[in-house]
C-alpha cells in the first residue's frame, strides 16, 4: 500500500486575546491508500482540529496553519492556490461532519444539496446529478430516494441525515473521507449501521478514510492504524488491534481502563484518568500528560519527549521505558 | 407536521403558521385589498380621478360620490383608489432600492468580517445616527423635489437597516455547519453567499420590508404632505390629506378619508409584518 496522505510536522494555533491555543501542534501520521486510520482523543485534544487543516478549512483569522507539510498524493495541499484547494475539497478529499442536524442547509431540498456536488466537480447537469443523487441514496440505504430526493432536511431524522452527508461526501468517489465523529451525534444501533455504511462503501472503491473519533469501541472494530492525540500531538500511533491489545502511553492505557468492557467482570472499577486536559494555551514545559501520569518522572517535566518506536510500527511518545502494568495505580 | 404524503413548500407551512392568528389574518386581508385597489384602480374607480368639477367643490358624501369631493370637485373615493397605485410603488420601489443595496453591503460585511467589516459597520453606523425622515429630507434637499426623488431618499435612508439586519443574521448563519459543510464540498464564496447565507437569512428581511412597506407609505404620504413629493394632481394620499388640511373645519371629509385611508393600510402591512415574524421565527422550526 503507498502513501496517499503524509502529514509532517503540523502546527495549527489560534491566536486568541488569552494567548496563542496550540490545538495541533506539531504532528505527523501517513494515511496509506484503501486503508481507515483512527483519530483517537478526548474533547480538544486537536483531533478536529487537524482535520480540518487538511483541507484549510481554519477559520482564519483566529485560526493559522503555522508550520508542516501536508502531503496529499505528493503535493503540498498547503501551498497551492485557493481554487486548487477548492477543487480537491468534495472531489478527492470529502468530509462528514459531527452533527448531521445542522450539517445540511435547512432551505434547499437535500436532492439539490447532494447534486451540488456532483454539478460542481463533476459537471453534470441538473437531470444528471438527479439520477445519480438517487442512485447515491439507495446506496447509504435511503428507502424510497425517488421520492424523498425532494425532501427537506428537516423531514429527515438524525440517522437518515447522517446517511445523506455520508452520500454527499461519496458523490465523486473521493480518495479520501475525512469522517469527524460521524456518529456521536446519533443513537447507538444507528452508529453501528452509519460505520458499516462507510465501511463498506469505501472498500469497494479502495477510498482511504480518517475516522476521528473518542470512541475506542469505534476503534477497535473499524481502524486499521490509529493515532492517540493528547493536547495537540500524537502520543501513541500503530495499528489498533496492537494498542488496543497492548498500549504502550500511560494515557491510551488509562483511556482503555476507563471504558466498560463486555469482555470483563462486571464488578470490575473503570478506572478514571485523575485530572483535567490542560489549557492549549498554557502547556507545561515537559510532557503535556505529566501532571496527570501516574508515572511521572523528572524527566518529563523539563523535556517534551518525541515519537518513538516501541515494536514495529508502533509509535509512542513517552520517556517512561517498558510500562507492563495493563492497568495503572 | 404533514401525514398527508402531499408535498409541501415551505411557503405553505408559513400561510399555516400564519392563519392561525386573528390579527396576521386581518392584516393579510387589508394588504390584498390594498393590492387589489392599486392593481385594478382603473376598474374600479367610480370616477375620473382628475375631474374637476369646481361648482360642487367639497361636496360631502353622496350615493353617486360616495366619499364625496375634493376642493376642486374630484371624486376623492377615485383618488383614494388611484393614489392605492402610487402608495404601492413608493413602497416597493424603497423597499427595492433598501434591499438590493443593503443586503449586499450587510452580507458581505458578515461574511468577510475583519476589516471590511469594520469599515462598513461605521459607514452604517454613521447613516444610522441620522433619524430615517431627516436623512430622506437631506437628500430630498440635494436631489430636488419630486416623486423620483422621494423615492430614492427614503429608500437610501433604509439602507443602514438592512444592511445591519442582514449582517447580524449572516453572522448567526455563518457559524452554522452547514456553511463549513458547502466549504468542504468546495463551493466557492459567491456560491456560497447566494446559495446558503442569503435564502436562510430571508426572514428577517422578509419581515422587515413587510413593515417597512407601511413606514414608506407613511413617510412619502408625510413627504407629500410637506409638498416635497408628488407634484400636484396626482392622487397622493399624502397630498390629498394636505389639500383637504384648509377645509377641515368646513368639509372634514375632504382630509378625513385620505388619512383613515393612510391609517388603515399602515396598520395592516403592520399586523401583517408582526405576524410574519411570528411565523417566520426559526425557533418554531419543527
Amino acid at each position: 500500500m503507498k502513501d496517499l496522505l503524509q502529514v509532517k510536522g503540523l502546527r495549527t494555533y489560534f491566536f486568541t486575546d488569552s494567548g496563542v491555543v496550540k490545538a495541533v501542534d506539531g504532528i505527523s501520521y501517513t494515511v496509506k491508500r484503501g486503508e481507515t486510520f483512527g483519530l483517537v482523543g478526548e474533547s480538544g485534544c486537536g483531533k478536529s482540529v487537524s482535520a480540518l487543516s487538511i483541507l484549510r478549512l481554519i477559520p482564519s483569522p483566529p485560526g493559522k496553519i503555522v508550520s508542516g507539510e501536508i502531503l496529499f498524493e505528493g503535493k503540498d495541499l498547503l501551498k497551492i492556490s485557493e481554487e486548487e484547494i477548492r477543487d480537491i475539497r468534495g472531489n478527492q478529499i470529502a468530509m462528514v461532519f459531527q452533527e448531521p442536524m445542522t450539517s445540511l442547509n435547512p432551505v434547499l431540498t437535500i436532492g439539490v444539496q447532494i447534486g451540488e456536488v456532483l454539478e460542481l466537480h463533476r459537471g453534470y447537469d441538473r437531470k444528471e446529478a438527479r439520477s445519480e443523487v438517487i442512485k447515491l441514496l439507495r446506496m447509504v440505504g435511503i428507502p424510497d430516494p425517488e421520492r424523498r430526493i425532494d425532501d427537506y432536511p428537516h423531514q429527515f431524522s438524525g440517522g437518515m441525515r447522517q446517511r445523506v452527508m455520508i452520500a454527499m461526501a461519496l458523490s465523486c468517489n473521493p480518495k479520501l473521507l475525512i469522517a469527524d465523529e460521524p456518529t456521536t451525534a446519533v443513537d447507538v444501533t444507528i452508529q453501528a449501521q452509519l460505520l458499516e455504511i462507510i465501511k463498506e462503501l469505501t472498500s469497494t472503491s479502495e477510498t482511504s478514510v480518517i475516522l476521528i473519533t473518542h470512541n475506542l469501541g469505534v476503534v477497535a472494530r473499524h481502524v486499521n492504524r490509529m493515532a492517540v492525540m493528547y493536547a495537540g500531538r500524537i502520543v501513541e500511533m500503530g495499528p489498533s488491534i496492537k494498542i488496543y491489545a497492548h498500549p504502550k502511553h500511560p494515557y491510551t492505557m488509562g483511556l482503555l481502563a476507563s471504558v466498560p468492557r463486555l469482555d470483563q467482570p462486571r464488578r470490575e472499577r473503570l478506572l478514571p484518568i485523575e485530572g483535567q486536559p490542560p489549557d492549549l494555551s498554557q502547556l507545561p514545559d515537559g510532557c503535556s500528560f505529566s501532571p496527570r501520569c501516574s508515572y511521572r518522572m523528572e524527566r518529563c517535566l523539563k523535556d517534551p519527549p518525541e515519537l518513538r518506536e516501541v515494536e514495529e510500527e508502533h509509535f509512542i511518545a513517552c520517556w517512561a521505558e517498558g510500562i507492563k502494568v495493563e492497568k495503572p495505580r | 407536521m404533514k401525514k398527508g404524503g402531499k408535498k409541501r413548500g415551505p411557503i405553505w407551512e408559513v400561510f399555516r403558521r400564519l392563519s392561525k392568528r386573528i390579527t396576521a389574518l386581518i392584516g393579510l386581508g387589508i394588504v390584498l385589498f390594498f393590492l387589489i385597489l392599486a392593481l385594478f384602480a382603473p376598474l374600479l374607480a367610480p370616477h375620473d380621478p382628475y375631474e374637476h368639477d369646481l361648482a360642487h367643490k367639497l361636496a360631502p358624501p353622496s350615493w353617486e360620490y360616495p366619499l364625496g369631493r375634493d376642493e376642486l370637485g374630484r371624486c376623492i373615493l377615485s383618488r383614494i383608489i388611484y393614489g392605492a397605485r402610487i402608495s404601492l410603488v413608493i413602497g416597493l420601489i424603497v423597499i427595492s432600492i433598501g434591499i438590493f443595496i443593503g443586503v449586499p453591503i450587510g452580507v458581505i460585511s458578515a461574511y468577510y468580517g475583519g476589516r471590511v467589516d469594520f469599515i462598513v459597520q461605521r459607514f452604517v453606523d454613521t447613516m444610522l445616527a441620522f433619524p430615517g425622515i431627516l436623512l430622506a429630507l437631506l437628500l430630498i434637499a440635494m436631489l430636488g423635489v419630486g416623486l423620483h426623488n422621494v423615492m430614492i431618499a427614503v429608500g437610501i435612508s433604509t439602507v443602514p437597516i438592512y444592511a445591519r439586519l442582514s449582517r447580524s443574521s449572516v453572522l448567526s448563519i455563518k457559524a452554522r455547519q452547514f456553511v463549513e459543510a458547502a466549504k468542504a464540498i468546495g463551493a466557492s464564496d459567491v456560491k456560497i453567499i447566494l446559495q446558503h447565507l442569503i435564502p436562510n437569512s430571508l426572514s428577517p428581511i422578509i419581515v422587515q420590508s413587510t413593515l417597512h412597506m407601511a413606514t414608506a407609505i407613511l413617510w412619502a404620504a408625510g413627504l407629500g404632505f410637506l409638498g416635497l413629493g408628488v407634484s400636484p394632481p396626482t392622487a397622493e394620499w399624502g397630498a390629498m390629506l394636505n389639500g383637504g388640511r384648509l377645509y377641515i373645519r368646513v368639509a372634514s371629509h375632504v382630509a378625513t378619508f385620505p388619512g383613515l385611508m393612510i391609517f388603515v393600510t399602515v396598520l395592516g402591512f403592520n399586523l401583517l409584518g408582526d405576524g410574519l415574524r411570528d411565523a417566520l421565527d426559526p425557533r418554531l422550526k419543527t
